[in-house]
């Protein structure tokens, strides 16, 4: 009862290992769209806040399926990853990550340009006077400033990607060991007769998770507050 | 030697500075609240850009707008302290302080931690973070950063402005042994009176984004013309005066200067030290014979020389007592009364406590600037 059955534990560890890629992907992507939208006006710019706001207003199965038309072997971009570096996404757990990187980027990137808009300008001003260039400014100034922006962005990153479903199944499959999270085991078991408690278990799972990941992420908040404050 | 040309279209009005000073001690720029004066210091370091012009400091030129120069304000090596103190709250005091210096290059690096630490007695602050200093410390920390940055010229955009007088007090002092311990000329940009007369050497007064005068400050201050810019309240003489001696019994000091002497609350500086005081118009009055039993330490022959054209019940004159030039702001009707005209001789009179610490600063400029001594 205690222990997690294999099914269990391998929808466990292919969940985090999804999510933490879907963060490790969109968080450099993110922290670039952010900076754009926070610091440049341009003519176009509507439109990219629009396409990077997409997935939130989408149905998650548009999301997939759009993804299996651009990523999938045969598609627009997939075919020149297949044939030029033997990468293959769709139906793999990498598949599955880009997915919930996908659904989780527009969150990521509002967390990170609401900070991005609350920096002082004027601290990187004085930063400049005192010989830091562009990129060491950002470095040492920007990116502290907006960390705790950061830590949210991949917090709610995280949380969607742990909880994605209709992209990931459509664009990766529900496999079971390969791309069958927790949120597709569920669903597995649901369909099958007498699955009333194994659905529970994962249920159960699936809230310690949650909470887990929001306890670290409380962790981590409060000592970036303590920097920031003193 | 600082030269600067420029132009730039604000929404209120057009800055269109220029002026050349010797750069050496503390240059003040002198004006209103938005007369263009932090544009101008802006366009020094660089954070804001000219329309066309053209920036020379020290024969480097910063930006000039017919070559195409634009130095970048992290390439200018311009120490700027800001009207807030601007540290950077995810590092401490010490990290703070070493952010320019370890940025400037290894050659240029002649003003070291420890000094800038032990002249502004911040030594116990050193582990802090900024959150938790008060605000006169976080002006102090700004200074030690900005002069560990070992610019060659240090920026001051009113960096007192956002303290209360009591912690003005505070930090006035460390900008004085800053100026007087390290050997950085200072742009100090303030419209406060008090502040320039007790640190500047040279004054550029402002006025809409225009020079309306640049020299010695108690030039500046003396000229007639300039009376609406300087303000009436704030306005008065400034004197060089050379200490000559101390009467302890009575607390006193006495300056020597062209028109005689002037006592004033004990002062510890040595004897022979040259100070700038000022002197306001409304604690000057007047006589036309020479005034017997009365409490007034300070009584000197001078000549009047202008008399002002204000509206209003008071009226401005300028005095000439031995070639220093005062002034004494009195009401129309005295000036009926007493038939006081230019050319005429009259006794000044001051009261010794109108001289306070508030309007006095040390000379450090050159010589060439001393005048009525």
């Amino acid at each position: 009862m205690y222990s997690l059955t294999s099914i269990e534990l391998e929808a466990l560890q292919l969940s985090l290992k999804v999510a933490f890629l879907a963060v490790t992907i969109s968080l450099p992507l993110g922290i670039a769209v952010a900076w754009i939208l926070a610091r440049y006006s341009f003519p176009g710019k509507p439109v990219l806040d629009g396409i990077v706001h997409l997935p939130l207003v989408l149905p998650p199965v548009v999301v997939g399926y759009l993804l299996l038309v651009v990523l999938g072997r045969e598609g627009l971009i997939g075919r020149w990853l297949y044939s030029l570096f033997d990468i293959t996404l769709a139906f793999t757990w990498q598949g599955a990550a880009v997915a919930a990187a996908v659904m989780a980027f527009p969150l990521m990137v509002r967390s990170i340009r609401l900070a991005l808009e609350l920096v002082d300008r004027k601290l990187e001003a004085a930063a400049f006077t005192l010989g830091a260039s562009y990129w060491n400014v950002f470095v040492t100034v920007t990116l502290p400033l907006i960390s705790p922006g950061i830590l949210a962005g991949c917090l709610l990153a995280f949380a969607r990607s742990l909880g994605e479903f209709g992209a990931t199944i459509t664009f990766a499959a529900n496999i079971p060991g390969v791309t069958q999270t927790i949120p597709l085991a569920l669903y597995s078991v649901i369909q099958t007769p007498e699955g009333e408690l194994a659905a529970l278990r994962l249920a159960v799972l699936s809230v310690a998770l949650s909470f887990a990941a929001l306890a670290v992420s409380e962790i981590l908040a409060r000592r970036l507050r303590k920097r920031l404050v003193g | 030697m600082l030269k600067i040309d420029v132009q730039k279209n604000l929404n209120a009005f057009q800055i269109a500075t220029r002026f050349e000073c010797d750069s050496s001690g503390v240059t003040a720029l002198f004006g209103r609240s938005g007369s263009g004066k932090t544009t101008i210091v802006n366009m020094l370091a660089g954070l804001v850009t000219p329309e066309r012009g053209k920036v020379v400091i020290k024969d480097r030129v910063l930006f000039d707008s017919d070559h195409g120069i634009n130095i970048p304000p992290q390439k200018r090596r311009l120490g700027y302290v800001f009207q807030e103190d601007r540290l950077f709250p995810h590092l401490n005091v010490r990290k703070n302080l070493l952010y320019g210096w370890k940025r400037a290059p290894k050659t240029a690096r002649r003003i070291q931690l420890e000094q800038v630490v032990e002249m502004l007695g911040i030594e116990r602050l050193l582990e802090r973070n900024p959150g938790r200093l008060s605000g006169g410390e976080k002006q102090r920390v700004a200074l030690g950063r900005a002069l560990l940055a070992n610019p060659s010229l240090l920026l001051m955009d009113e960096p007192l402005a956002a303290l209360d007088q009591a912690r003005k007090e505070d930090v006035l002092p460390f900008i004085e042994r800053l100026r007087d311990e390290f050997d950085v000329p200072i742009v100090y940009v303030s419209h406060s009176m008090e502040e320039i007369v007790r640190l500047a050497d040279t004054m550029v007064l402002i006025s809409d984004g225009q020079v309306e005068a640049v020299g010695a400050v108690d030039d500046v201050m003396g000229r007639l013309d300039l009376r609406p810019l300087t303000g009436r309240y704030e306005a008065g003489a400034v004197l060089n005066a050379r200490i000559s001696k101390h009467d302890p019994e009575f607390a006193l000091t006495e300056l020597a200067f062209g028109g005689g002497t002037l006592r004033i609350p004990l002062l510890d500086v040595p004897v022979g030290t040259l100070l700038r005081l000022r002197i306001r118009a409304r604690d000057v009055s007047l006589a036309l014979t020479p005034p017997n039993d009365i409490s007034i330490q300070n009584v000197f022959k001078a000549t009047i020389v202008g008399i002002g054209s204000e509206t209003g019940p008071q009226i401005d004159l300028r005095l000439d007592a031995g070639g220093a030039a005062v002034w004494a702001r009195i009401t129309k009707r005295a000036l009926m009364t007493l038939k006081l005209e230019p050319g005429r001789e009259i006794y000044a009179m001051v009261k010794a406590i109108a001289v306070d610490r508030h309007s006095l600063g040390r000379v450090t400029g050159p010589d060439r600037f001393l005048s009525g001594d």
